[in-house]
């Protein structure tokens, strides 16, 4: 009998952890769009079959005339939502990251990015942040949607910014990528937070060693830097919640500041957040020693998060070792 | 009244004057470059000519017009076709034509919404009826009487996508949509090799009011696009069968017509063809 894990059993709807002693909200982002659809008649829901694993729920109660289920057809979500959009909505469409990104990747790009669609994405259990398995774990949706022009992205920390952002992107022109925090999602960021589509965010100040972080890894890495103070070490926390456009200047004024960098992020360590980091700092110069903390290369098992995140190296111990011991 | 060339009652001659002007419109596009989606072009003028001058509500002047018909063509490649009925129905200058498929044109090879007239981006097959299925449901909220009309061809059926639209269509019970199959029999391999038929029954069995007709007979078509018009909770779908060409009977009688290359030696006679038939 094969060994398991003391990290508990899997959970495939994307809950996240950590949330000890942490205030949470349930279902930001579907009671921020029901809000948001009472105050704009112009918006209108879809899913593919995911409205409740996407929080939609509640956008569909408060206006059912102005919601759609269309099934399990990831291609059909993205052509209606785009229909939709050229009669002047701005449709919202849900359902799982790795459905939409792999099995819907030409009609994002084309009925979407290309056609400069008002689709807004919201897409379910981004990363380690679902439990089944390679089938159902988005580990490389940021590097296969940055590849399309004129596509916003973005992923949010928190439920603070996650609701943010869900008005954000009504005035975004065009098609967007969001990744999507569901359940009961923690609310890690300060209340005077705001959300700037296309800035990064300074949220901590510190010395020698800075962390760039997207998602909700930037909590872990809020989280690690306040850990890491009782073995002296200050760390600076960036979040980039935009990956594309992605806030160059930003990126580079704060690494320049460093003397190391340490970049987290929910995703593969290729194509997302690192890369992104790497080749703005190649290209302007400012070359630091670099700590990637994302998923290599890979298939990932079923699993609880702890137990996932544990054994493939995003979790809170990883952060705080890069911090304090810099390996 | 807003301006609109929908003609009060259907003429049958008139369309067939229109279509033939469609196609002459085509083959001139062709003259110099020697090449271009040619056969699928005159295989769809008739339908092109029935909805633009006889069903379609639409203003040239207002490409953006909210209570338009749509008109979106699935098939990209078919944007000689389409460019033609523009330029006759008062989008396009004529003048403008002869850029088809030239560096830098508006009017290139495969459609995108750039151009006047043009509702989506094509190229990529199996995109168009989803985002009818999509406007087709805009338009219903807005309570606006305007309907959807959506080109898409037998070869594209092959696309999962055209199906997952299929059942949305049906689902939503968008009435005010209509799709124009236009089953030419090719691709671009040659003939449609997946077992795609029965076509017709297929509609039927997804939910969809459906008619089969010969899309070369202007007066079928104008009689399907009226029986079209009833609101009774359905999507339509017209199978049109045409054949490749049609009009330029060397052309039709070319067993590879997916793409056709037109020499000039040629193409003289092929344009005499095209009188000759029409005469």
């Amino acid at each position: 009998m094969a060994e398991t894990s003391v990290f508990g059993q899997t959970r495939g709807m994307g809950e996240l952890i950590d949330l000890d002693g942490k205030e949470t909200d349930l279902a930001p982002f579907g009671n921020e769009l029901a809000e948001l659809g009472r105050e704009r008649p112009e918006i209108v829901g879809l899913t593919a079959d995911m409205g409740r694993y996407s929080d939609i729920l509640p956008f569909r109660d408060a206006h059912p005339d102005r919601f759609f289920n269309v099934g399990m057809a990831e291609q059909n979500l993205v052509m209606a939502a785009a229909g939709l959009a050229k009669t002047g909505k701005i449709a919202y469409c849900t359902t799982y990251s790795v459905f939409v990104t792999r099995r819907a990747y030409d009609f994002v790009a084309i009925a979407g990015a290309h056609s400069k669609a008002d689709v807004k994405i919201f897409a379910g259990m981004p990363g380690l942040t679902n439990g089944y398995g390679a089938t159902h774990q988005a580990t490389e949706d940021l590097n296969m949607m940055r590849g399309i022009a004129d596509l916003t992205i973005i992923d949010p920390c928190d439920a603070t910014e996650l609701r943010q952002v869900v008005r954000a992107v009504a005035d975004i022109p065009g098609t967007v990528y969001v990744r999507l925090l569901r359940g009961k999602v923690p609310i890690e960021l300060p209340p005077d937070y705001r959300f700037v589509p296309g800035r990064a965010a300074l949220l901590r100040d510190g010395t020698g060693v800075g962390v760039i972080s997207t998602g909700y890894m930037t909590a872990r890495a809020l989280d690690a830097a306040r850990a890491s103070l009782s073995s002296g070490v200050d760390a600076g926390v960036l979040h980039v919640p935009t990956i594309k456009p992605f806030d160059t200047a930003a990126v580079v004024e704060f690494a320049s500041r460093f003397d190391r960098i340490v970049v987290a992020e929910n995703h593969k360590k290729t194509g997302g957040l690192a890369s992104l980091v790497t080749e703005a700092l190649y290209d302007a110069g400012v070359l630091r020693p670099m700590i990637r903390i994302g998923l290599d290369d890979g298939f990932f098992e079923c699993g609880s998060q702890e137990y996932l995140e544990a054994k493939y190296g995003v979790d809170l111990p990883r952060v705080v070792r890069a911090l304090v011991d810099g390996t | 009244m807003p301006a609109t060339t929908t003609l009060p009652a259907p003429d049958v001659a008139a369309l067939e004057d229109r279509a033939h002007a469609l196609r002459r419109s085509m083959m001139e596009m062709t003259r110099g470059k020697g090449e271009g989606y040619i056969a699928q072009g005159l295989g769809i003028a008739d339908c092109l000519a029935a909805l633009y001058f006889h069903e379609l509500r639409y203003d040239p002047a207002r490409p953006d017009w909210p209570d338009r018909d749509r008109f979106l063509l699935s098939t990209g490649h078919y944007s000689i076709a389409m460019y033609a009925v523009l330029a006759e129905a008062g989008y396009l200058d004529p003048d403008e034509l002869p850029t088809y498929g030239l560096n830098g044109s508006r009017l290139p090879m495969s459609t995108f919404d750039v151009t006047p007239g043009v509702e989506i981006v094509g190229g990529s097959l199996g995109h168009g009826l989803g985002q009818a299925v999509g406007m087709a449901l805009g338009l219903r909220i807005d309570g606006r009487d305007s309907r959807v009309f959506c080109e898409l061809s037998d070869g594209e059926l092959d696309e999962g996508s055209t199906w997952e639209a299929a059942m949305g269509g049906a689902t939503f019970g968008c009435d005010n949509l209509v799709a124009l199959i236009d089953c030419n029999g090719i691709q671009a391999d040659g003939p449609v090799t997946v077992a795609i038929e029965p076509v017709a029954d297929k509609f039927t069995a997804f939910g969809w009011d459906t008619q089969e007709i010969d899309g070369n007979d202007m007066a079928a078509l104008v009689a399907a696009l009226e029986a079209a018009r009833s609101r009774d909770g359905k999507p339509k779908a017209i199978v049109l069968r045409t054949t490749p060409g049609f009009g330029v009977p060397t052309l039709m009688g070319r067993p590879r017509a997916h793409f056709v290359r037109v020499g000039d030696d040629e193409w003289a006679d092929f344009m005499a063809e095209l009188e000759a038939d029409r005469g």
